[in-house]
Formats: C-alpha cells, structure tokens, sequence
C-alpha cells in the first residue's frame, strides 16, 4: 500500500478538478459548486486513507516518490511525508471542503464567476498540499510562490471592501519574501553541491557565515508567511479583506507554510545558524503574542480580530520551536493543527455572520444571541477554544509549548503566559460585544439576522467542533504521529531535552 | 609583394546570412519590378520563408565549430545557438509585422520622411496601404544581427553593428499613428546610435594601436601579455563597451529606450526588445569572453556598477510609469541589468545561463507586445496604462495572457520567467557574484509593483467608459502570440531541453 504514490496524487488531483470546474460555463453555478465539494471530499478520503497507511514508528519520510524534472540543476519532483507533513496535508484536505460548503453563496454576492471562485479554491488546495509534501527544495519553492496567485485572485476578485489594497499588500509582502528566499535557495544550490535534495542538503557541511545568511534568507521569508512580529502588517488586511472561506484557508493552512518551514527547513538545514538566532526569534515571538493581542482587543472589526488573534498564536509557535524542545517542538506542531481547526472555525462562523449583517463591524451587531442563539453559541464555542479553554484542543498544544519552554526559557515562558490572559480578553469582549447584552435595534431589520444556523452550516461546523473536543481530550492519534518526526528534527538542531518528557512516554493530556 | 592570398570561406558556416541578406537583396528587386498591390503577399511569405531557410540551415550547420573568411566570422556554439534564437524570435516580429486586419494597410505607413501633418502624410496614414519595404529592412536588419553575434573581429562586429541598426533607425519612423512620436523616436535613435556606433569604432581604433590587430583572438593575446599599453587597452574597451551598452540598453545609456520603444511601431518595438537585445548581448559576451578575459577583474566591478544601477533604472521608474509601452521599455532596461549579471558571471554557466535568458526573454516579450497591438480604439492602440481598466471583463483570454507573461515578468515559478532568473542567478553566485545577485532580488521586488498595478488595472477595476476594446486578432497575430505564449510556459514548465542545448552550446572559439 504504502508504494502507491498518494503524495503526487493528492497534489494533482485537486488541480484536476480545478480544470474541471473553471471549464464549467458560469450558468451552471450549481454544477461547479457540487463538482468542487465532491472533488475536494474525494481529496479528504484520498487523504484519510494515507494517513491509515502511514506507518506510525517507521521511517521518518514516507510516501517517498522522486522523479527527474529537470536534471541538469538537479531538480526533481521529489515527494515526501513525515508526521508534521502528514498531519497538516490531512488539515487542508478536511479544511477545504467545510470551506467550500460554508462558502456555497459567497460568490454569488460579487457578480463575478462562480465557478472561477471553486476552480480558485481547488487551485489553492493543490498548491497547499504540494508545499507540504515536497521534498525537493527547489519544488517546495515554486509551489510556496505559486501559492499566492490563486490567493490573490480570491481576495482581489472576490473579498470585501478593500480588497484590491488587500490582495496587492498581500502578494508584494508574499513575493517579497519568496524572493529573499530565492536567493537564499541559489546559494545553497550552489554552496551545497549543486543539489535540491532535502536530504544531501541537511548533511551537506556549511561554512558558518554562509549558513547564517542563507539561514536568514529562508526564515525572512517563512517570518512574513506566518507571519512573525514585525513583518505581520499583511495579515490583518488580507485577512480582513478575504472571503471568510478563504480567510479560513489562509490563517489556517497557508500562514501554517512559514513555521512548517522553519522546522522543515531552517532548522535541519542550519542548525548552528538556528541556535545562534533563537534568542531572536524568541523575543519577537514573544513580542508578537503581547502586541497582537492587544491590537486584538482594540479591534472593531470582527475579521481583523480574528486575523490578529492568530498573530498572537503564531507568537506561540514561533516560541515552541525556537525553544528546542521535544515538548515545545511537539506543542506547537499540535498548535499547528488545533490553531487550523479552531480559527478556521472562528473564521467560519464569523464569515456567517458577516454574511447575515452585510458588515464585519462588531459595533454593528449587539445582542445578536437573541435573534440566532445557536449561531452566537458556536460562536461562543469557537472563541473559547481559541482562547485555549481546557476541554478543547487548544489548551493541550498551548500547555505543552509553555511548559516546554518554561524547562529552558522561564522568562520568555512567563511573558507569555501574559498572552493567555489577553486572549481571554479579546475572546470574551468580542462575543459580548456581539452576541450579549441588549439587543441592537437595527439587527431586528436586517431579515437574513432572523434566520438561524441552517443545515449547511451546522454540516460545517459540526465535523470542526467535535475534532476540537475529540482532540482536547485525546490527542494521541496526532501526537503518536508527529513526536517522531519532531525529536529528529531536534536531534538535527542538536539540542537535547532537560529532563525527560512527559510526551515522550505517551501521556500528553495533563 | 607577396601573392595575395584568398581566404578560406566555409559556405555552410555562412549559408544562413547569405540567405538573409540573398532574401533582402530580392526583395529590392520585388519592389522595383512588381506592381503594388501583389508585392505585400509576396514580399511577407518571401520574409518568412527565408527566415525558415536560414533557421533550417542554421540547424543543419549545428555541428560547425570553424574561424571562417579570412578570421572575420567565428561560427561556434554560441554563434548558431544565438542565430537560431534570432531566426526564432526574429520570425514571429515578422508575424507581427505582417499582420494587417488590425489596421487598414497595416502598422506601417510607407514613406518615414514626409512633414508630419502635411497632406501627403495625412493621406498615407489615412487609408494608403503601408510600404513592403518593412520585410526587406527587417531581413537586413536579422541579416546584420546574424552577423553581430559571429564577428570575430572588431570591423566586422562594426559593419555588422550598422547593417543591424540603419533598418532599425528608418522602422521607427514608419508608425501609421502618432506619426510625430515616431519620427521623434527614429531621430533619437538615430542620433545617439550614430554617436555610440562612434564610440564603438574609437573604441576599436585604440584597441588596434594597442593589440596590432583587430581579431579577437589577436586582442586576446596581446591582453595576456603584460608588456603593452594599458591606457589605449582600457580606454579601448571602454568606447568599445560603450558602444554595445547602448544598443544593449544598459544605464547610463538607455536613455533612448523609452521613447523610442513608444514611438516606434509596436511590432517593430517587439522586433527590437527580443531580438536586439539578443544581438547586442551576442556581441558583448563574445567580446568579454575571447577577448578581455584576461582583464576580467578590472572591468567585473564598472560592469557590476552598471548592472545595478541598470536594474535599479528600470525597476525605479517602470514604477512611475503610465504608459503601456514605455513600462514594457523600462522592464526591458531593468531586464538587460539581469542580462549584465549572467554575462559578468564570466563562467561556462554565465554564457549558457544568459543565452537561455535571452531566448526566454525574447518569447515573453514579443507576447507582450502582440497583446498590445491589439488594445485598441478608434485612434489605434490604446496605451495609457488607466486605458486597459477593466479589460478581464471586456476580454478575459487576452487579460489571461497578459496576465500570465506579466507573471513571467515578476519572476513566478513555472513561467520562463523564474527559470531564468533562477540560471542567471545562480551563474552569478557561482561566479562570486552575490552582491550583483542581491540587488537583483531587490530589484525584483520593485519590479513586481508596476506588473502587478496592471493585473490589478486589468483584473480588479471595473470597465469604464474608456476601456477600449480588444481587437480580434488576425491568424499572423495569434500564431505570434500563441508561440510567445507557450515558449513563456514550456521554458517554465519544462525547461531541460534548453538549459542542456544552451550548456552544450556554451564554448567560444578563439
């Protein structure tokens, strides 16, 4: 089973349907968008059946496919998946279609083509999952740029007010960062031996400076995907200007390429470099959680907010990794995943709110639980596991970072700790801001407000809200596959834990 | 007195310029004997058909590696590689040159001369059918550029340097619209041409006082041996230097570029970006490579200063730009500073690397330029960048195309555009060129805005009262652009057929 070649298969086969779909004439609306759920579903089983297939405990990269592109830069279409890949690819492939379905009557709103928008979508998710399951770096490379093209269109094409600001904002700072990291691949190519091979290139043995330069080349650019306090300012913006659906599929997944990056890249590529620049990475991570979450709290409009609480969570990652420790490592690669369920979620919900008012501003809506109190439930229920109630997923990936890192950096541990408190404040205020208190007069003659959660949205909802629990109160079947992959990832860097984890002996819940 | 000796001349080496100028010559002799309404047909398919002959000539000759007539062509490598590029681009200008349903009688009008404004000129730009004349030019102009990438020695280089440009300098003026612009064009170019062709014979007259001899190999030589005049050397390469960077259009003497990019017709502007540019830098990279390898560290650094303030030029103002033709012209400077940089690599990889850009460069550009022959009004072609607002609406496949060449443009994976950006680069840092390598990322970026102001124009706006519409194109301009289309996307795609013929290709004879 496990030579069946599921990585290159899962990459194209949403491209596929993309081609289906764009060449469904726009009067057939109804068509494309069945066609997309169904292709995207097909993506989902595809991608549940590899997850069954990955053998747990064996090697580090499975699923390995390699075939020659263009052989005189020793380029090749080389596919490979270890735990952290995994997990994610099977992210997306569920992500994706819950976003298709919650995004059913977006399109319809811009006078633009429907089907185009789920071609978009299907284009998207190709990409997504190619950057994952590259092992090539050169491939990895062009699926992260090409990554964007079908993002922009969604927002220029299809988002809200400012989209056209939005979109470009959005491609320079992406494009800005590729570039960096263009660089940075060309001089590895060349000081590496004049090879992409992930593998040759994480034994290959770096002159120090040369390594911290490229070092910083790729993570310039992984800190602006992600994004990383200072280089955020896209976020908001994109995030506020985007369709919620596809909003959904850029905090949740696509910002998610940067700290895989990281750990994929920066870390086993150069690991001296890594560690001479952790301190760093630490401070702006920690920085990063504070003033997002602060920023968060000030917002008055709902996209933004959500768009600035995964800054903050971003904070969290970033210190997870750069902390060094199984533990931390784990914490956020499981933060990676539970941050994709619970603000892909948010994003959701809040897409659906949007869509009932025709406004994302919080100060449009008040009291909003009395008109659709299922709605303003999940919404409750999405902004609790995002602030990391224990019960829901969040908590335990938001423990694990803290006291892993708490084992090595007490002090950033702390600080950050702040964090959860804010979150607690930007959650809580917002939902009450929008769904307590009196009721706002004006909701009353908005006549979409009058209609509760329907059949497709709690189809959407559904799937995400038992996952966050599920994993909440049993995260094994993540963490049995991404610990592995993790500890080889540390051992690369070359760090050793203090003390020995809790992780490591299989109890993860505390 | 010794008897004289004639040189050895090898037919086969030289069959694809004899063709050429052969085709030229008839051509002449077309418009003396045949009546006026047969000679446009005749004169297009004779053009063409030539054009293929040399090509099928220059691929029968593949395997030549000779110094033919007297030392005076060098037929190598990099000679048929570059000629079959020329032959290649040079054929499809010609499609866009012939193609007449855009515009009653063609781009052209027949005679350059004629007072603009006066009622003769206004007749011929009215309705008069356009001058024949343009194949003929066109073929001695390919002819002289055939020529300019295989001289071998400085006064052949020369007279190929005039046959190239004099055909150029007439084409300019031909523009059925806005006459005056096109006659301003043709002066300035003829103008600063004629004083740069004096640069370059100054340039040669030293070098000869200081070589003894004007063969390449001869100057070579004398540059390895340490017992010559330095000043008549460097002052020689200089001129000589100056006089390819004009036609090259690196800064500081790219002035002309811009306004005669716009004022010349568009096809002849198309002709110009793609195959002058390949001409020019034939020239360059042979002189540079045979002659003054031996100095290479004392001309890398001015060369190197060019190459940036070239990219910096081009990537700076395109972003002020307004004009369509005038932004394609700064990209095409900014685009020959990433030229400089593969050619100062001063490596096997540089040469091969520069040539596979300029073949992908040429492709795209010409793409370029076919799609704004077609963006038109009731006063021709439509410009002005706030012109082309709106245009996916009003044409979503030739927006598509534009689109996509400008993603070219923008460096983005799976477009020529990155692979060659992608060879030259990493020739460059191969060659210890990283600093000309950094300020191309950072020019790359700058570069980005303007391309992605016009998808966003094209894309994101709506249509207003002014967008023009987009003419159906005739057969001769849809080959062109379909060929510029998928050389932009095979050189992307599958670009290891090419990156081996040009590294097979990349060795100079002396």
């Amino acid at each position: 089973m496990s030579n069946f070649p599921f990585l290159s298969i899962l990459t194209l086969l949403p491209l596929v349907g993309a081609l289906v779909v764009a060449f469904i004439p726009s009067r057939k609306s109804q068509l494309a968008k069945i066609v997309a759920l169904g292709w995207s579903l097909a993506v989902l089983v595809l991608s549940i059946v590899m997850w069954i297939a990955f053998e747990i405990g064996g090697d580090r990269f499975q699923f390995r496919e390699s075939y020659p592109w263009i052989p005189s830069w020793d380029v090749r279409f080389t596919f490979a998946a270890d735990g952290i890949a995994l997990v994610m690819l099977v992210l997306i492939a569920l992500l994706v279609p819950l976003v298709i379905l919650a995004s059913w009557h977006d399109a319809e709103q811009t006078k633009r083509s429907v089907p185009t928008y789920f071609a978009l979508l299907l284009a998207l998710e190709c990409t997504m999952i190619g950057v994952f399951a590259a092992a090539d770096v050169f491939l990895f490379y062009v699926f992260f740029e090409v990554m964007l093209v079908p993002m922009y269109f969604i927002i220029g094409s299809y988002g809200g007010a400012r989209r056209q600001y939005a979109a470009v904002k959005f491609f320079l700072y992406s494009l800005v960062g590729g570039l960096f990291m263009l660089a940075a691949v060309i001089g590895l190519w060349v000081v590496g031996g004049r090879t992409f091979d992930w593998q040759t290139l994480v034994n290959a043995d770096l002159d120090t400076t040369t390594a911290r330069w490229l070092f910083l080349g790729f993570f310039i650019a992984f800190a602006i995907k992600a994004p990383f306090f200072p280089f955020h300012t896209w976020l908001p913006d994109a995030g506020g200007a985007a369709p919620a659906g596809a909003a959904a599929l850029l905090v949740g997944v696509m910002d998610k390429v940067g700290t895989f990056g990281i750990l994929r890249y920066c870390l086993p590529m150069f690991p001296e470099a890594s560690r001479w620049f952790a301190p760093t990475a630490l401070a702006l991570a920690v920085i990063g959680i504070i003033y997002a979450a602060l920023l968060a709290v000030g917002q008055n409009d709902l996209k933004r907010l959500v768009s600035y609480t995964s800054i903050a969570h971003f904070g969290f990652i970033g210190i997870g990794i750069f902390a060094f420790t199984t533990q931390a490592g784990t914490g956020s690669v499981l933060y990676m995943v539970n941050h994709g369920l619970a603000t892909g979620l948010l994003f959701l919900v809040v897409g659906m709110f949007v869509a009932r008012r025709g406004s994302a501003l919080v100060s449009d809506f008040g009291g909003a639980g009395k008109l659709v109190p299922v709605l303003a439930g999940v919404l409750f229920f999405a902004g609790l596991a995002s602030l990391a109630l224990p019960g829901t997923a969040p908590f335990v990936s938001e423990f694990l970072v803290l006291i892993g890192t708490f084992t090595v950096h007490k002090t950033y541990a702390v600080v950050a700790t702040l964090g959860i408190i804010l979150a607690a404040a930007y959650v809580l205020w917002m939902v009450q801001r929008t769904t307590q208190g009196t009721l706002n007069p004006a909701l009353t003659e908005v006549p979409a407000m009058q209609r509760d959660i329907s059949l497709r949205e709690k189809v959407v909802v559904a799937p995400l809200i038992a996952l966050l629990i599920l994993f909440g109160f049993y995260p094994k079947p993540i963490t049995d596959v991404i610990n592995p992959a993790v500890q080889a990832t540390m051992q690369d860097v070359g760090t050793t834990d203090p003390a020995p984890t809790a992780v490591a002996n299989g109890r993860t819940a505390p | 007195m010794g008897e004289l000796k004639l040189p050895e001349i090898d037919y086969g080496a030289l069959l694809p310029m004899l063709i050429l100028f052969g085709a030229a010559c008839v051509g002449i002799l077309i418009e003396a004997a045949l009546p006026k309404e047969r000679r446009h047909a005749i004169q297009l398919s004779l053009a063409l058909l030539s054009t293929v002959a040399a090509l099928v000539a220059v691929i029968l000759a593949r395997d030549i590696r000779t110094i033919t007539i007297g030392g005076a062509v060098a037929v190598d490598g990099p000679t048929l590689f570059l000629q079959g590029a020329l032959l290649l681009l040079g054929l499809v200008s010609l499609l866009l040159i012939g193609e007449r349903s855009l515009e009653a009688g063609g781009a052209f009008v027949s005679q350059a001369a004629i007072t603009v404004g006066s009622q003769k000129d206004l007749r011929q730009a009215g309705s008069q059918p356009g001058g024949p004349e343009v194949y003929p030019l066109t073929l001695f102009a390919l002819g002289g550029m055939l020529l300019f990438v295989a001289a071998n020695d400085l006064l052949t280089m020369f007279v190929a340097l005039e046959v190239l440009s004099l055909p150029l300098y007439l084409m300019c003026a031909l523009a059925r619209r806005r006459r005056l612009l096109s006659q301003e064009a043709a002066l300035k170019y003829f103008l600063l041409g004629s004083y740069a062709s004096a640069f370059f014979l100054f340039g040669v007259a030293l070098i000869y006082g200081f070589a003894g001899g004007v063969q390449l190999s001869q100057v070579h030589d004398a540059v390895v041996t340490p017992e010559r005049s330095q000043v008549l050397l460097y002052a020689g390469l200089a001129l000589v230097a100056i006089g390819l960077l004009f036609k090259a259009a690196l800064a500081p003497f790219h002035v002309w570029t811009p306004d005669v990019y716009q004022g010349a017709p568009t096809p002849i502007t198309a002709l110009m970006a793609a195959c002058t540019k390949v001409a020019a830098f034939g020239a360059l990279l042979r002189i540079l490579y045979v002659s003054f390898e031996g100095v290479r560290w004392d001309f890398q650094p001015v060369l190197g200063g060019i190459a940036v303030l070239t990219m910096l030029v081009g990537a700076v103002l395109a972003v002020t730009q307004t004009d369509m033709k005038r932004l394609l012209a700064y990209s095409s400077i900014a685009n020959a500073g990433y030229l400089l940089v593969g050619v100062l690599a001063l490596n096997r990889d540089g040469l091969a690397s520069t040539m596979f850009y300029l073949v992908a460069y040429g492709f795209s550009v010409l793409a370029a330029f076919g799609i704004v022959t077609l963006v038109r009004d009731a006063d021709g072609e439509a410009t002005h960048l706030s012109r082309w607002a709106g245009l996916g609406r009003k044409s979503p496949l030739f927006a598509g195309l534009f689109t996509f060449i400008l993603l070219a443009f923008a460096g983005i994976p799976l477009t020529s555009g990155f692979t060659s950006k992608f060879a030259v680069f990493g020739a460059a840092i191969e060659g210890g060129q990283t600093w000309l390598v950094i300020f191309g990322v950072i020019t790359s970026m700058l570069l980005a805005f303007p391309y992605l102001r016009v998808v966003v124009m094209m894309w994101l706006s709506e249509p207003g009262e002014s967008t023009p519409s987009v003419s159906i194109p005739g057969a001769l301009t849809s080959a062109a652009l379909t060929i510029g289309v998928v050389a932009t996307l095979a050189l992307g795609v599958v670009p290891a057929p090419l990156i081996d013929l040009t590294n097979d290709a990349a060795q100079f004879v002396r």
